[in-house]
């Protein structure tokens, strides 16, 4: 085949980089390596155009294990014990094909905790969808909620939280990254890194098949009218067959058989084989008659393309061969040596007694383009709110109206499909700050949080995206857990379009100052880029998932009332700013604000106060305010305790549309018993944070003084129809 | 007391139920569906999860497995045998139980926390709990909508066969506490001999202060009596 023009951009790839491969090679690629290296080469695989700016990120501290560059990060959580996760997208193929696009999303990225040895023990997403009266989202929802909960729940992990928003800018191009978390014992970490020569490469797991050929390279390009045309490169999943692989390959794990293990993920067969080789500085030839295939007949281009889910790649010791294929045909899995190791640092492909590809590793890898791309300083929002654009609108309305809305109500229509407790250490489930799952056998416990706020990012995107590392920090802080770690999958537009490339770098600048400022370091992550349609861009959409550790079960704490008569306290200062607010949003159609500052010297202090009030047993129960301000934080303590609340009126000097709804950060809700009040407010003094009473538990009335008073039911009600509402308008 | 764990591929819940066991001092055995001989046991359970992927129709290909003839021998000998969850339609496939159970009524898979009343407790399953009483246990499963014949129906409820029922707080058993829309919102039946229950609450789940309660814990304590 005569590889023109054409060919090489239906393969995603520039002319110049055409022209480098030759170069690399010093001839002409055949058509199968044209494919290999667009596989390698995509922005996808190759963080071509993020990989500068991520190196900015803090990856180290005393904790990390394993940053960034494997299959997922390590943190050390004590006693020998290690947490293993990591973040992904997976937009492009669910916004094609929902169910399967979400379900494969699960699957990857539970492949790239397990790979490391490590069994997962819970799940979280974060999945973003259109407008609701967009023709495609209710599709697209039931869909992805589909596709997710089909997957956890048939491997049996718990889908234990997540977010999910809804925005006209992801009309055309919805959002899905999952995150996986699993536990392993520190010094029983598995890397990718192939040692020895003459080793033995086996393939494990599933067949290769025709399905998500050229995935990766999809998921590297915009979309256009034409997308629906894209379906054959989604690939397919098989949940059981994971859960299979992942008791076969922990099983092989137990002893020192494997040398080193890596999934075939985006771009299968190639990227695994070549990752383990470049990391190795060692070459690999693989045989392919010897792949295990679904169909007959499959060229040599198909093998090395497929994105058949549910394999791995792994190099066994010397003498293991047998004992290893004893462990996957009892679990009636495929264990075929495809290949050995070698001295050449060449990928070498064999077919049918030939030699098919001869590819020099590190021109796949280390070679692969490296751009500095172009970008503009982004738009920052300087308009403001005045107070006369609101004065007609009453409190109680406005905060029935945020509680009601797609974005705010709860989510049991969604998280009800999920299993969230199956192997039986959920502490916390979803729809508290943050997710509680006890190390198994264990007296701790790690907290799990995943958050975004594009909102903010567009906005000001430095802001923004300090601001989202913070709210993860502070989500943690508020179930009584020390913040560790963050995974960060970070969804953009085109990375060609310099004013994306510049919300991008804004956004990783701010990422980076909260991190470290915090000691949150970031151990592992992904990039999303293109995600846009006929040159419309998403807002920028950094999603960050958290983990912290909580050391004393007896310690973990909710965000619910608890008693009658208690007392509940404000941390931090309220300043009254509505830019970017949930209020401005809901009740205003406003969403061109600034968002609000962050001081991260206050963010700090007030949640490790947080964390000592907890410590010492001196709340019952804490919330951190977030979007929708005072009044949608208390009122949700409320939902959850089916109690009441008597909230005093604030100051004259202050309005309070601003007072109740503005979204200043740093801020906590917290729950005393009005014994401990002396106490705490020493405490705080000494400490020098500021505190306030502003509400009493009660029964039944969620009211605020002479202003209005709500049932504690009818806020439920209000809260928890938006989801089965919607449904049912549009089933009929 | 001695019990077993029959793990089949796709078994997920076999690990949860064997901890509860262990916590009370069974000693447990974990059986792999290839097996052609049990140890000896005073209780056999067929844990949930997604045995062969419940391709084809949950638990089909499970019923058809080597260990599990061993299993209805056994229970032909009347040793006590639990099906939880996909353990249930294990055995309805098996034809260790009457009935079936098809796709929950709303074709969307349910995981929540329900209200359970004892309906009967004079068997070797639930006599640690009083009759009428209201437990909560959590469900987890997508085809869990229970269906039998009206004779089959009469036979249950005039041999007290019903174990449980979803019902409200109050036990009130109405149509809004039905999750799943089985028939006469039944949860959990026992076979004529009163040695076989199938269930589709997971009682494993609620066995725990510090997770979501104790409410299932005396169910085992029962078996143990």
């Amino acid at each position: 085949m005569k590889i023109d023009e054409k060919i090489i951009s239906s393969h995603g790839l520039k002319t110049e980089e055409y022209s480098k491969i030759k170069e690399l090679l010093n001839r002409d690629p055949n058509i199968l390596e044209l494919g290999i290296f667009s596989a390698m080469w995509n922005e996808h695989c190759s963080y071509k155009s993020s990989k500068i700016h991520l190196k900015k990120l803090p990856t180290k501290n005393n904790i990390v294990i394993q940053g960034p560059g494997e299959n997922a990060g390590v943190i050390d959580i004590g006693d020998d014990d290690a947490i293993v996760f990591k973040i992904e997208s997976h937009n492009h193929p669910s916004f094609i094909e929902p169910y399967q696009g979400a379900a494969t999303g699960v699957g990857g990225i539970l492949r790239d905790v397990f790979t490391m040895g490590a069994r997962p023990i819970a799940l979280m997403n974060s999945i973003h969808f259109g407008e609701p009266k967009n023709e495609k989202t209710q599709n697209l929802l039931n869909g992805v909620v589909s596709g997710i909960g089909g997957y956890g729940n048939c491997i049996g992990i718990p889908t234990v939280g997540g977010e999910i928003k809804f925005n006209k800018t992801y009309n055309e191009n919805i959002l899905v990254n999952a995150m996986a978390i699993g536990y392993a014992k520190k010094n029983k970490i598995f890397y990718s890194k192939a040692k020895g020569l003459g080793k033995s490469v086996v393939y494990v797991g599933s067949k290769t098949g025709r399905d998500g050929i050229h995935g990766a390279s999809m998921a590297s390009a915009e979309f256009d009218e034409n997308s629906e045309k894209k379906k054959p490169t989604v690939q397919v999943g098989d949940p059981f067959t994971e859960k299979l692989l992942l008791e076969a390959c922990l099983e092989l794990m137990k002893d020192e058989s494997i040398i080193s293990i890596q999934d075939m993920g985006a771009a299968g067969l190639t990227s695994s084989s070549v990752e383990m080789a470049s990391k190795g500085k060692l070459g690999i030839e693989l045989d392919l008659d010897k792949i295990p295939c679904r169909e007959k007949n499959m060229s040599p281009y198909e093998m090395m393309l497929s994105e058949s889910q549910e394999r791995m790649l792994i190099i066994l010791n010397n003498g293991k061969e047998n004992k290893a294929r004893k462990i996957f045909n009892k679990w009636d899995l495929d264990f075929v040596v495809i290949g050995k190791t070698n001295d050449t640092n060449n990928l070498s492909l064999r077919f049918k007694n030939k030699k098919v590809a001869e590819i020099p590793i590190e021109a796949l890898a280390d070679k692969a383009p490296l751009y500095d791309r172009k970008s503009t300083n982004p738009k920052i929002s300087k308009k403001k709110l005045n107070t006369k654009d609101f004065k007609n609108i009453k409190i109680e309305d406005a905060l029935i109206k945020i509680l009601s809305s797609a974005n705010y109500s709860k989510k049991d229509w969604v998280t009800d499909q999920y299993d969230q407790i199956v192997m039986c250490d959920t502490i916390q489930k979803s729809g508290g700050d943050a997710a509680v799952v006890r190390i198994h056998n264990k007296d701790k416990a790690i907290a799990i949080s995943v958050d975004s706020s594009a909102e903010y990012c567009k906005g000001n995107p430095k802001i923004g995206g300090k601001q989202i590392v913070c709210e993860n920090w502070r989500n943690l802080v508020s179930v009584g857990a020390k913040p560790l770690a963050i995974t960060n999958c970070l969804n953009f537009g085109s990375p060609e379009k310099p004013n994306v490339m510049g919300e991008f770098i804004n956004c990783i600048d701010g990422i980076k100052e909260a991190c470290e400022f915090l000691d949150f370091p970031v151990v592992s992550g992904n990039v999303s880029f293109y995600n846009e349609t006929n040159t419309k861009s998403i807002n920028p959409t950094p999603v960050i998932g958290g983990i912290g550790l909580i050391n004393d079960l007896k310690k973990i704490i909710s965000m619910e009332t608890k008693k009658n008569k208690n007392l509940i306290m404000i941390i931090g200062k309220t300043f009254g700013h509505l830019g970017k607010s949930a209020f401005a949003e809901e009740n205003l159609g406003f969403s061109d604000g600034v968002p609000p500052e962050i001081n991260l010297q206050n963010e700090k202090n007030n949640g490790l106060t947080i964390l000592k009030l907890i410590r010492e047993n001196l709340v019952e129960s804490v919330h951190d305010i977030s979007s929708g301000g005072i009044l949608v934080s208390l009122a949700e303590m409320c939902i959850g305790s089916k109690l009441g609340m008597k909230i005093k009126k604030p100051k004259d000097l202050v309005n309070s549309i601003e007072y109740f709804f503005g979204e200043d950060q740093g801020r906590y809700l917290i729950e005393i018993s009005p014994d401990n009040l002396q106490k705490i407010n020493i405490f705080l003094k000494k400490n020098n944070i500021y505190g306030e009473i502003i509400a009493e538990v009660q029964n039944d009335a969620f009211e605020l003084e002479k202003v209005f008073s709500l049932s504690v039911e009818k806020l439920c009600k209000c809260n928890n129809q938006w989801y089965y509402n919607y449904n049912a308008i549009n089933k009929k | 007391m001695k019990s077993s764990v029959i793990v089949f591929p796709g078994s997920n819940c076999d690990r949860d139920i064997a901890v509860v066991l262990e916590k009370l001092q069974f000693k447990n055995t974990m059986v792999w569906h290839k097996e052609t001989e049990l140890p000896k046991s005073d209780l056999i359970v067929v844990p949930g999860g997604f045995s062969y992927g419940d391709y084809l129709r949950s638990g089909a290909i499970a019923a058809k497995s080597n260990v599990l003839s061993e299993v209805t021998a056994q229970a032909n000998k009347g040793t006590l045998i639990l099906g939880v969850c996909n353990g249930f339609q294990i055995l309805i496939e098996s034809g260790l139980l009457k009935g079936a159970l098809l796709r929950n009524i709303g074709l969307k898979f349910i995981s929540k926390n329900v209200f359970i009343k004892i309906i009967s407790n004079k068997n070797k399953f639930c006599n640690k709990y009083k009759k009428d009483q209201v437990i909560e246990l959590n469900i987890a499963h997508n085809e869990g909508n229970y269906f039998t014949s009206k004779d089959h129906l009469k036979e249950l409820e005039d041999n007290d066969l019903i174990a449980f029922k979803y019902s409200n707080k109050k036990g009130e058993i109405l149509n809004e506490s039905n999750p799943n829309g089985s028939i006469k919102n039944i949860a959990g039946i026992l076979n004529n001999n009163k040695n076989i229950l199938g269930m589709m609450p997971h009682p494993e789940r609620m066995a725990d202060k510090l997770l979501s309660g104790e409410d299932g814990l005396d169910l085992f304590l029962s078996i143990m009596s």
